[in-house]
């Protein structure tokens, strides 16, 4: 079967999803609601075939997995937002879904030459770094749980970190192309091959730069992504573990100086080894959020308590009992609803999703191409990671949206750009010599 | 290249192996100690949603309990008769941080509603109520409310300080009237509700009195079922005796030369008793106390830390310097043998337990489990669970209990429960005039009891406890209570 059917044919599932959940979500509410909300679903699926149609004529050699993956967990985070928040905020997720995918097909055809990006590689790392700061100026910056991650414009909530990291695996993988060579060669001391100095120097400016992100913008988690990116950019341009086993060392090292001299991750750091004292539950920056995510957690057991039973709002108030239940905490919500074989899927399709983007690497002919898509991949993977393990308690908890499931207009653009890069390098990557 | 790509998927795996662990912790194995967490209101919410079931009186349309919508689709708990039930019924006020009481805790199961599996699949929405199961009670509203009357005129009038009435059917064990003064209003309920006018704590269940003469039925089951004495067996009815080193007398220190025992149990003579009670032993009246039900929880479909346990109270340093109050069992040396068989010594009994008591005579011998509960029925009007009658024991023979029906009508037909002789009732009795050492108004105050049914159509076993009454004689202040309500829930099951 040829790639594009196969990509057509997987959006199958996506499309049981889709169908199934708002059918459930509709039976459960068909007391208030019209059937107009069935139309959402049916309306989210056509977008889906829209794009698929796109890549056809446009990508024709692409991997045919990443589009359905992607499919999949954009039609399960829509069902979800609907199942927590309602019509309203589905239809507008259905919307930025609308934009992701404008913002794909623009990005598709700008970009056919993705390569000519490392030709603005420094301007893209100097945005992507005012993006990274722009949360921080005053009156435009909004503070959230202590971190500063978005920021407002009129009428709209934008968090620029999403495309900041976009930009930052750009430069990251187009710098490491340049230096790779350089930096696996070096003197031999003691044993170890240390590189020279002046192609380390920009590498431990980069370390310094993550942990400056993490005093200017108060958030581990999100420094946690670009750095595990380096990382991982790094050790796939070097071959060298021992880059990777000292970067994990400083960054360690860092994290523990940081989480213990500043008053915002220290109460993070309480929040996640004891959540359920009293004094920390109840304190202002306290652990409610994430004891409430673990209750909601355990009562989803192993199966779940059934689509739509966890609780959402506390009964007879406006609050909501896990705040930010369609972005930061909806894996809580989600294992509460599925139970931990439901999550567990969820996992297992992103396991899939960036096992395709490293296939879309190795495939690669050149080096730029193949330590951009481990970088994408990589990035989308740690994001998962932060968020997950945050709400898990593996580590300290940072809101940053779970990959095309929180509801999140900048989260789903970012990744529609994010996606469209990874498409672009496959299409070349499979390419037969003859096409080229 | 391709090679440490390949690693680094390793990696990739890992992770997410380490947030799949993560997650199973907090599911699976985690799962049971986050429920119970004390800071976990997921219950508490998720029961606000739950429109709980009613509660009804035997008649089967009195409200007891209902459930109130509010707003944001939660449910509160009304209690439209207030003080009437309220020590029967109890309270459900999650919001107050208290556990629930009464039926409102005993019967919660049925009252929240079992939500079965199959809901569960798809569930309900935020605004769906679960609905839960209707309780039906045994409780006669008429003879209830006509209970309250006479014991709140026994307050105002003979200033008792508390009282309390039990009916129970004899053949079933379903429990008629259940009523204690002061009472509380159950929509309010409050700390500061206190005696003399409101209490929480209900007497009939909690409360424990000298049971007086009216436990003169049980050592009487003793004399009689253990084979050692005949209702005609003589004995000295001569006052004072001495038992365990003290004087003991008869009322107005009366002498009644040589006596049959139903001659005793009709003029309720004291000096016959203590000495029979050394005479049968500590070992047989423990059995027939155990068999009657003393020293164990009451099996009453209610919550056990509502219920006493009656028996020989010894408070501290009353009973070889013991620092904590002992419940002692008679067969202990601490325990006054003599003064137990007449129901003082120490002995702390429940009007409940002494309703079981008659009860179990007027059933020819068999304790039937008391019980509140008659059926549960769910929202489809179907009954979910109807309670069947349950044995307790069989405390004494038929015969035996037939004999103490016979002495039980002569203590009413000329011994000291006349004032119960109402016509065309043929009511047997035993009064209990048990003194509680302290005094008002220059009087010693006396805690007045009455236990009976109507002998011969013993549909209806009464125990009736008035607590501080001057000189308060069981038969001229407890006797006629018990008569009225026996004879109303007669007519009402006529």
């Amino acid at each position: 079967m040829r790639a594009r059917n196969w990509e057509l044919f997987g959006l199958i599932p996506a499309a049981l999803l889709v169908s199934a959940g708002f059918a459930a979500v509709y039976i459960q509410r068909s007391n208030h609601l019209s059937t107009v909300s069935l139309v959402y679903g049916g309306l989210f699926l056509g977008l889906c075939v829209v794009a698929h149609i796109f890549i056809r004529v446009t990508l024709p050699y692409a991997d045919p997995f990443i589009f359905p993956l992607v499919a999949v967990l954009a039609c399960f985070g829509v069902v979800m937002v609907y199942r927590i928040d309602g019509a309203t905020m589905a239809r507008q997720q259905a919307q930025w879904f609308v934009l992701g995918l404008v913002l794909f097909a623009a990005t598709v055809l700008w970009f056919r030459d993705y390569r000519k990006l490392e030709n603005y590689r420094y301007l893209i790392m100097l945005g992507s770094l005012v993006l990274l700061v722009l949360p921080r100026i005053p009156h435009f910056g909004v503070e959230s749980g202590g971190a500063y991650v978005a920021v407002h414009l009129p009428g709209i909530t934008f968090q620029p970190i999403e495309f900041g990291k976009v930009g930052l695996v750009i430069f990251l993988a187009s710098y490491l192309r340049d230096h790779r060579q350089a930096l696996a060669s070096g003197r031999k001391i003691l044993g170890y091959r240390i590189p020279p100095l002046k192609h380390l120097g920009p590498l431990l400016v980069l370390w310094g730069a993550a942990m400056l992100a993490l005093i200017v913008i108060k958030d581990i988690g999100s420094s946690l992504m670009f750095y595990g990116a380096l990382l991982a950019i790094i050790y796939v341009a070097t071959d060298r573990i021992s880059f990777v086993v000292v970067g994990v060392l400083l960054f360690a090292g860092g994290a523990w100086y940081l989480g213990t001299h500043i008053q915002h991750i220290d109460a993070r750091v309480e929040d996640w080894l004891h959540p359920f004292q009293y004094r920390v539950y109840t304190a202002p920056l306290g652990s409610y959020q994430l004891a409430n995510a673990q209750f909601t957690m355990a009562a989803g057991g192993l199966f779940g308590q059934g689509f739509g039973q966890s609780m959402i709002t506390i009964p007879g108030t406006q609050s909501q009992f896990v705040p930010f239940p369609d972005t930061d905490m909806i894996y809580s919500i989600i294992t509460g609803d599925l139970g931990l074989f439901g999550s567990a899927g969820l996992l297992c399709v992103y396991v899939m999703f960036v096992g395709r983007g490293f296939k879309a690497a190795m495939l690669a002919r050149d080096s730029f191409s193949k330590l951009l898509a481990i970088g994408l991949s990589s990035v989308v993977a740690l994001q998962v990671f932060v968020i997950v393990g945050g709400v898990t308690r593996v580590i300290p908890l940072t809101g940053v949206p779970l990959p095309f499931v929180s509801y999140g207009g900048s989260s789903i653009l970012a990744n529609f750009v994010l996606i469209a890069l990874l498409l672009l390098i496959s299409d070349r990557a499979r390419r037969p010599a003859s096409a080229l | 290249m391709n090679n440490s790509i390949v690693r680094l998927f390793g990696v990739v795996i890992l992770m997410f192996t380490v947030l799949v662990v993560w997650t199973s912790r907090w599911t699976v194995f985690s799962a049971t100690a986050l429920n119970d967490n004390h800071l976990n209101s997921l219950s508490y919410y998720a029961s606000l949603k739950v429109k709980r079931g009613t509660i009804y009186a035997a008649d089967g349309h009195t409200v007891l309990a209902r459930s109130v919508k509010r707003a944001g689709g939660t449910w509160k708990r009304a209690y439209p008769q207030g003080s009437l039930y309220s020590q029967i019924v109890g309270y459900y006020f999650p919001e107050l941080g208290q556990p629930p009481t009464g039926l409102e805790a005993a019967s919660n199961a049925s009252l929240k509603g079992l939500q079965s599996p199959l809901t569960n699949l798809f569930g309900s929405f935020n605004g769906t109520a679960t609905v839960g199961d209707d309780v039906y009670t045994t409780i006669d509203p008429t003879a209830q409310k006509l209970a309250r009357q006479l014991l709140e005129h026994a307050v105002t009038a003979y200033g008792a300080t508390s009282g309390s009435v039990v009916a129970i059917v004899p053949q079933t064990g379903a429990v008629k009237v259940m009523y204690s003064v002061p009472s509380y209003n159950d929509n309010k309920p409050s700390a500061k509700c206190l005696l003399p006018n409101c209490s929480q704590f209900f007497n009939a269940l909690q409360g424990g009195y000298p049971p007086g003469s009216t436990f003169k039925l049980v050592t009487t089951t003793a004399a009689l079922d253990s084979g050692k004495f005949t209702p005609d067996s003589i004995f000295s009815g001569n006052s004072p005796v001495t038992v365990s080193g003290h004087s003991l007398e008869n009322d107005g220190n009366a002498s009644y030369g040589q006596v049959t025992l139903t001659d005793a149990l009709t003029n309720s003579i004291n000096t016959v008793y203590g000495p029979l009670g050394l005479t049968l032993g500590s070992k047989l009246m423990q059995r027939y106390m155990d068999r009657y039900g003393f020293y164990a929880v009451p099996p009453l479909d209610f919550p056990a830390n509502q219920l006493s346990i009656s028996g020989e109270y010894f408070g501290p340093g009353s009973c070889f310097h013991n620092k904590h109050t002992l419940l002692l069992r008679v067969t202990n040396s601490c325990v006054d043998l003599g003064r137990t068989a007449i129901g003082q010594a120490n002995l702390a009994v429940t009007p409940l337990q002494m309703a079981m008591v008659v009860s179990t005579i007027a059933n020819n011998g068999k304790l039937m489990q008391p019980r509140l509960v008659s059926k549960v029925v769910n929202n489809a009007g179907q009954t979910v669970r109807a309670n069947s009658p349950q044995e307790d024991d069989q405390v004494m023979s038929s015969k035996v209990a037939g004999e103490l029906q016979v002495m039980m009508r002569k203590v009413v037909e000329e011994g000291t429960g006349t004032s119960a002789n109402l016509e065309g009732l043929n009511i047997g009795g035993k009064t209990g005039t048990a003194s509680t050492g302290g005094t008002r108004n220059g009087q010693p105050l006396d805690d007045a009891w009455f236990v009976g049914f109507p002998e011969g159509n013993p549909k209806i076993a009464v125990a009736v406890e008035l607590t501080n009454i001057e000189n308060g004689f069981g038969g001229t202040y407890a006797a006629p209570i018990a008569a009225q309500v026996i004879k109303t829930l007669l007519a009402e099951h006529q």
